[in-house]
């Protein structure tokens, strides 16, 4: 019976550890939450600044009349992608080294894309009447205009976020009765409603894995289709730069780059934070190292596609907007060029690099700024420079926007810090699953393992 | 459902030729629509409220330096890209053929003002409803709300001025007869080189003049169908 691997710990001990994030908050923990918590007022100072007093405090202007608050808008949703994707992708080819990471890609999803839905809201020159964009019934027979891709977008928001928090809920069940089983005071409270009296029978078991592959397999097309109406928002009019058909391929490919960035990021983040190291390895960093290589590549091929068109046809106003972006935001250029593809391709070819977590980092994070500008390119220089050169102009943003972009950071750390703290963040179940198909047994003269899954 | 069909399809003839960029229409404009008075500093962002701007074009080489003018109001679409972009319908198409704004519906998204290829709209950065110091206030028009701050304006062809010329025609049992209404920028141009009409009465002066070979519509490659028809300056200063 050599082959029979036999874990080395029971599994009590591992749940122990992958619950560890669960221990009471430390000074740090408090520190921390109360820094975050700081900033997140600030920005909502700002708003407020700017909902009581008017718009003057942008950097807006005629014509550049969506600024920093479109391109968080465009980044935080194209962030949310990958999370559910990326984790609903996995568990369909079932890769097994998806395990440990799906529940913060999942969690990531889900505050990602909160934070992102907010800021279509922040932007509007009269945020009090948001409501006149929702279909409610009212005296006078008025709905919104099922025509405008802004009414798309908040549709397929609401449905993304629906979706991608019942896929995390989902997944978490089990780990929730876990938790329950093992919780004092508020948080058996909060478990025990949370779990819905999960025992773990047979049956449910088989509801469940039925029930999260449904899931995983319905949530893709949604992701996709949300990234391809927020591209939508550009590729339907008629502002030079943007009117292009490639626009929801490239727009979903670029968050997926960025999203597999952000859950890179934060998985050396968790590892660190709750001493993971033994269910993060540098083999998962490696394979996510080897889907950010592949994602890069797309991307780049799909930008290059983007400004190759434009500079075949050499259309008058649409070179325009690619000279004064090229001139005005050069240094900016170069560092998204740099960033979001050659550095990535050149650093994510090795294997030892890959395997390195401050390599690996780095590389991520340069990824996100990247993809932050790129954003901030394709929305500001082509208002800019649009058709009638006498309204020309340029933009900056002003203290009002960058606040509110630091408070809509801090506050998707704060989030996740709070849901790290409150439950769990390594997905037990899937983990737990894959350690008992691991481990052989012999039936009859073969080795089969001892568990298949249904999946 | 009753599909709306008016017999009006109002338009305007802008005569380059004509044009000598003195700007009454732009304080014509701003006098009759309510459009607030704009503090040097918000001119200086581009957060300056006309409706109608004229663009002042340099052609030729010194010394033989021509300026050449050219209004820019809002060009009334047919195919307007402003309209299916807004998400509560504040940007809409009237029976007229006007591109009309409901400025108590607008939420302020700006995308209309972006979708905008010729920038004429104006989307209010400030809070403009004490822009008027006294005695200004006084001439405020009283058929005209004052916007609030963050909700998009535009040209309107003078649309109280289209509906009060309606009311007396229907008292009178008639259609309105060419000329008898004009907005603001037209009855105030001194070499006429505005002309506002119907242009679906052919005999309009408005549809007789769009019919000029000398005619062109601004960015007609977008297939907006604009309303406002220019007539080319001729003059040897033109390139």
């Amino acid at each position: 019976m050599s082959e029979h691997t036999i874990h080395p710990k029971s599994a009590s001990r591992m749940n122990d550890e992958m619950l560890s994030s669960l221990k009471p908050p430390t000074l740090r923990w408090y520190g921390l939450a109360f820094l975050l918590g700081a900033v997140v007022a600030w920005g909502i100072y700002a708003f407020s600044y700017m909902v009581t007093t008017d718009m003057s405090c942008t950097g807006l202007d005629r014509p550049v009349m969506w600024g920093v608050f479109i391109v968080n808008f465009v980044f935080w949703i194209g962030l949310s992608h990958s999370g559910t994707m990326v984790s609903a992708i996995l568990r369909l080819s079932q890769a097994n080294w998806r395990r440990p990471i799906l529940r913060a890609a999942e969690a990531m999803t889900v505050f990602t894309v909160a934070v992102g839905g907010l800021f279509p809201l922040i932007h509007l020159g009269r945020n009090w009447v948001f409501f006149y964009l929702i279909p409610y019934p009212n005296q006078r027979g008025l709905w919104p205009n099922f025509r405008s891709p802004l009414l798309w977008d908040a549709m397929a928001i609401t449905t993304y976020i629906i979706g991608s928090s019942l896929f995390l809920y989902l997944g978490m069940l089990p780990d929730l009765a876990v938790a329950r089983d093992r919780a004092h005071g508020w948080r058996l409270k909060l478990y025990t409603v949370l779990a819905m009296g999960w025992r773990g029978t047979a049956r449910e078991w088989v509801v469940y894995q039925q029930a999260s592959t449904l899931m995983a397999a319905l949530i893709i097309p949604v992701a996709v289709s949300v990234h391809s109406i927020v591209a939508w928002d550009f590729a339907v009019t008629v502002v030079p730069g943007w009117h292009s058909t490639i626009f929801p391929p490239y727009f979903v490919i670029g968050a997926i780059h960025s999203g597999v960035a952000a859950v890179i990021t934060l998985m050396i983040v968790i590892r660190k934070a709750f001493h993971l190291e033994e269910y993060l390895t540098p083999l998962h960093f490696d394979n996510m190292g080897k889907l950010q290589l592949v994602i890069t590549l797309l991307w780049s091929y799909a930008y290059f596609v983007e400004v190759q068109t434009t500079w075949y046809a050499h259309e008058p106003i649409e070179w325009e907007v690619y000279s004064f972006m090229a001139h005005k935001y050069t240094f900016i250029l170069l560092l998204m060029l740099f960033g979001n593809s050659i550095l990535p391709i050149i650093v994510l070819c090795f294997k030892r690099l890959r395997r390195s977590i401050p390599v690996m980092l780095a590389i991520t994070l340069l990824i996100n700024v990247g993809m932050f500008i790129e954003r901030f390119l394709i929305i500001v220089p082509s208002l800019s420079h649009k058709n009638m050169p006498f309204v020309w102009g340029t933009y900056f943003p002003s203290w009002v926007e960058l606040s509110i972009t630091a408070g809509a950071f801090a506050g998707f750390a704060l989030m996740y810090t709070l849901f790290a703290k409150t439950f769990p963040m390594v997905a037990m179940t899937d983990v737990h699953e894959y350690e008992s198909q691991k481990a052989l047994m012999l039936l009859g003269r073969t080795r089969v393992p001892s568990l298949v899954g249904k999946e | 459902m009753e599909k709306i069909t008016s017999p009006y399809k109002w338009g305007m003839v802008i005569d380059l030729d004509r044009c000598t960029g003195c700007g009454a229409c732009v304080v014509a404009c701003q006098a009759e629509n309510n459009v607030a008075i704009c503090a040097k500093k918000e001119i200086n962002e581009g957060r300056n409220m006309h409706w109608l701007r004229i663009e002042r074009f340099w052609v030729g080489e010194y010394p033989d330096v021509r300026g050449r003018f050219l209004p820019v109001l809002c060009q009334h679409c047919h195919d307007a890209p402003c309209e299916p972009v807004c998400p509560v319908y504040a940007s809409y198409h009237n029976p007229d053929g006007l591109n009309g704004q409901v400025y108590n519906r607008c939420v302020g998204t700006r995308y209309c003002g972006n979708n905008c290829p010729y920038a004429v709209r104006v989307f209010n950065f400030y809070d403009h409803e004490h822009a008027w110091p006294k005695p200004l206030d006084n001439q405020l028009s009283p058929d005209i709300t004052v916007r609030s701050r963050g909700v998009m304006e535009k040209c309107t062809f003078c649309i109280q001025r289209i509906r009060r010329a309606k009311e007396e025609a229907k008292g009178e049992g008639r259609l309105i007869r060419d000329g008898e209404v004009q907005p603001a920028c037209a009855q105030t141009c001194p070499s006429e080189a505005l002309v506002f009409g119907n242009m679906a009465d052919p005999a309009s002066r408005a549809a007789r003049l769009a019919r000029s070979p000398r005619r062109f519509r601004l960015l007609e490659h977008l297939g907006t169908h604009p309303s406002v028809y220019y007539l080319k300056g001729g003059g040897r200063e033109h390139v």
